[in-house]
């Protein structure tokens, strides 16, 4: 047998905007075929793991050696140079700054050298489709650790320790949540993975499935041993289907191993994952919604209390966790609570995977700890402002996050911090705007998601996020009265107040955020006629234009 | 790939299929619905009618469930689907000129379908390719850092 002394990982998920991924890969199969190493190199492909700019991505092992931007004409030089000769073609690596050390470190100090990766250490590094690669890198020890020396009450309480709380919008502290449900002697229990992920600018969990999907697996077989479950669901958004194709794979390969199904690592312990597909439906995020789609049903949330935990799916008592917060318990229960709180905040401990987006110079992502702040987020990740503007505002966790101005740029991002600045933290999508960005037409674009995704289960939010659409507009569009300012905050209170689900409540959220941040620029929209950015169809300069 | 509307295709095999890979339980509605809409490109009345005689379950609750997800169609549509993201994301990084300019090249209004049938145009909310927004699908093909200049071209591509 051959021994294979390479393996090139590319960064070509075909639902990657970049076309010429897809054909580095191809060039890369047929230049290593062509000269004859198909024994001996491996060419597979993953998911990004870095900021867009760096891709097409190419790294290739055992050396760990980073190239990139690669453009297939630089195929036929990195194949022969790197995989024939054995050296490193400098000037094709990618650019330090965008590919910096990702190390382990310890508490923060000071300005933040380098990401800190917990979740995202094995994407990029692993081949996503090998279960051995995973187990290579410390896959399923974590499992086998839970599930021979721990009993479930300390895997729960590891979890609590460490302090981890769910990365899916909410914040609630996982480990408390797993405790309910393992309180419970219904039977059967259940574990979801909410992989559904519609929040507009979020797409950290699709990296972490497509990139390191068997953690997900590994994670939710100990949640299922932690609270005495033994079924498990993964609903993955329908519009995934690189990340369903890996996990199918995934799980077939950690049932084959014996990770999955009966009597893991000898324990008498079973367990079982099935996967869902969504169908298009950003509600279906939102987790009684999400319950109620896996029953079969239009994915339409439930009035809660009662929760999940207690009656969730079919009526029984079920933990829902975001991909992200689950990707964090091997790890957690592989190294212990108090490694973990090493990273970030002693209230908000550990890293967070969030996208860069809008007009920085560099978008993407990056895994960094709980409190860093905007402005290094901005100047050391996103590189700065694109064309030398100014920074004005950024939106915090996707369109049910907040609006923040530039003058909450140094406040610390995590839970607690944020939630005392009333900011939402959201899925850790952070659109940042520079001073052409007009603060209505923005929340005007918010606010047409949220009336087309509203579900109108119920009246304050099918006709609320209607009627403040419609305001805004008028105002973009010139027809805009102090009056509809009055109404837009009566439909805040309504919106907040009276609407069933988390939809209903954030949709009020940036509507409240203007007008508390940037009222001047509305109501010069409505007093002066002007669109102060000259972004809106009022304004001069899109008369121009159009 | 082609999202054609396969009228040469037999609509209960289709579904039989369907309901032996899934599984007849309403559990896996959803997932047999995808299926069928996936073949024919929507999914047609006859459609309907063997899902319901096959689950037990109502007409009007399958049109209650098809009618909610956006991924699944009642109606045909045009040889090629375009999506287009609305979200803010792509909208602050130049989605809102391009929207205008890809209205205007095709003629035609969210949801529409043009008269020879070569298009559809709909919207969509972020489909997670926000990196490189603004962003349009056309079928299965992802485009992004699109530009209005670039729309006759990309366009042109297809039949
Ligand atoms: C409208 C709406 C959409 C949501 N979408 C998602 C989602 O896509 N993914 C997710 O993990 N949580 C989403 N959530 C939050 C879930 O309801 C739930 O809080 C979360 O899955 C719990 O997991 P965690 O504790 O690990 O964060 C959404 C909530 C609302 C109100
Ligand atoms: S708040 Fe909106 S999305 Fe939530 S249940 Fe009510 S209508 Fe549906
Ligand atoms: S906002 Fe357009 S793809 Fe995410």
């Amino acid at each position: 047998m051959k021994v294979i002394r390479s393996m090139v990982l590319v960064a070509s998920d075909p639902g990657s905007a970049d076309r010429d991924a897809q054909e580095v890969y191809r060039r890369l199969q047929e230049e290593i075929r062509s000269l004859g190493l198909v024994e001996e190199v491996v060419v597979t492909t993953m998911g990004c793991v870095t900021r867009q700019e760096a891709h097409p991505l190419v790294i290739i092992y055992p050396e760990a050696v980073a190239y990139g931007p690669v453009k297939p004409d630089d195929v036929p030089l990195l194949v022969e140079r790197h995989l024939r000769e054995g050296q490193i073609v400098t000037d094709r690596l990618v650019p330090k700054e965008l590919f910096g050390p990702i190390s382990w470190l310890s508490a923060r100090r000071g300005t933040l050298p380098a990401e800190q990766r917990v979740v995202l250490r094995r994407a990029g590094v692993i081949d996503p489709e090998d279960i051995e690669d995973y187990i290579i890198y410390g896959g399923y020890e974590a499992l086998g650790k839970a599930l021979t020396q721990m009993t479930p009450d300390e895997v729960v309480g590891e979890i609590s320790n460490a302090g981890l709380r769910g990365r899916g919008g909410a914040g609630f502290p996982t480990g408390l949540k797993w405790r309910f449900v393992a309180r419970e002697n219904r039977t059967p229990k259940y574990v979801i993975c909410n992989a559904d992920e519609s929040e507009p600018g979020t797409f950290k969990d699709r990296l972490i499935l497509e990139g390191d999907p068997h953690s997900v697996i590994e994670a939710m077989v100990i949640t299922g041993y932690a609270v005495g479950a033994s079924e498990g669901y993964i609903y993955v958004r329908g519009e995934y289907q690189l990340a369903q194709a890996r996990l199918r794979k995934a799980i077939a390969q950690a049932r084959e191993m014996g990770f999955l199904g009966e009597n893991i690592f000898g324990s008498g312990f079973d367990f079982d994952i099935h996967i869902h597909s969504g169908a298009g439906a950003y509600i279906c995020g939102e987790e009684t919604a999400l319950i109620e789609s896996i029953e079969g049903k239009r994915g339409e949330p439930r009035a809660r209390p009662p929760y999940p935990t207690t009656h969730g799916l079919w009526g029984q008592p079920t933990v829902v966790n975001n991909v992200e917060t689950l990707a964090n318990v091997p790890p957690i229960i592989q190294n212990g609570a108090d490694w973990y709180r090493q990273f970030g905040t002693p209230h908000s401990p550990g890293t967070k995977v969030y996208t860069i987006l809008g007009n920085v110079n560099v978008t993407g992502l990056i895994e960094v700890p709980m409190g860093i702040t905007l402005r290094e987020v901005i100047a050391i990740y996103g590189k700065g402002i694109r064309n030398g503007a100014t920074f004005k505002l950024a939106q915090t966790g996707g369109s049910s996050g907040s609006i923040i101005p530039a003058s909450l740029q140094d406040t610390p991002m995590d839970f607690d911090s944020y939630a005392r600045a009333e900011v939402s933290l959201g899925s850790g999508a952070l659109l940042i705007c520079d001073e052409n960005t007009c603060a209505v037409d923005l929340t005007r674009v918010l606010l047409n998601f949220f009336r087309k995704e509203s579900c109108g289960k119920c009246t304050p939010c099918r006709v609320g996020t209607e009627r403040a659409y419609r305001i805004l507009t008028d105002i973009a569009e010139g027809r805009g009265t102090l009056s509809g300012i009055e109404e837009l905050e009566m439909l805040i209170g309504g919106l907040r107040q009276l609407s069933n689900c988390g939809l209903g409540q954030a949709a009020a959220v940036p509507v409240r955020d203007i007008l508390r941040h940037f009222r001047a620029e509305v109501e010069a929209h409505i007093k002066l006629g002007v669109c102060p950015v000259g972004v809106c169809p009022m304004s001069e300069r899109q008369l121009v234009v159009a | 790939m082609t999202i054609a509307v396969r009228e040469d295709l037999d609509v209960r095999a289709v579904v039989q299929a369907a309901v032996e890979r899934h599984g007849a339980t309403r559990e896996e509605l959803v997932a047999i619905l995808s299926d069928v809409n996936r073949e024919m490109g929507y999914i047609p009345a006859e459609a309907f009618e063997e899902v319901s005689r096959l689950l037990q379950i109502p007409k009007a609750q399958l049109f209650s469930v098809a009618s909610f997800y956006k991924m699944l169609a009642i109606e045909p549509r045009g040889r090629h689907v375009i999506q287009f993201c609305e979200s803010a994301p792509c909208h602050v990084v130049g989605g809102g000129e391009l929207w205008r300019a890809l209205r205007e090249e095709l003629g035609l209004e969210p949801g529409e379908t043009s008269a020879d049938g070569r298009w559809t145009l709909v919207t969509t909310s972020c489909i997670g390719l926000c990196g490189v927004g603004p962003v349009i699908v056309v079928d299965d093909d992802v485009y992004g850092n699109v530009t209005p200049e670039q729309l006759p071209e990309i366009l042109a591509r297809y039949e």
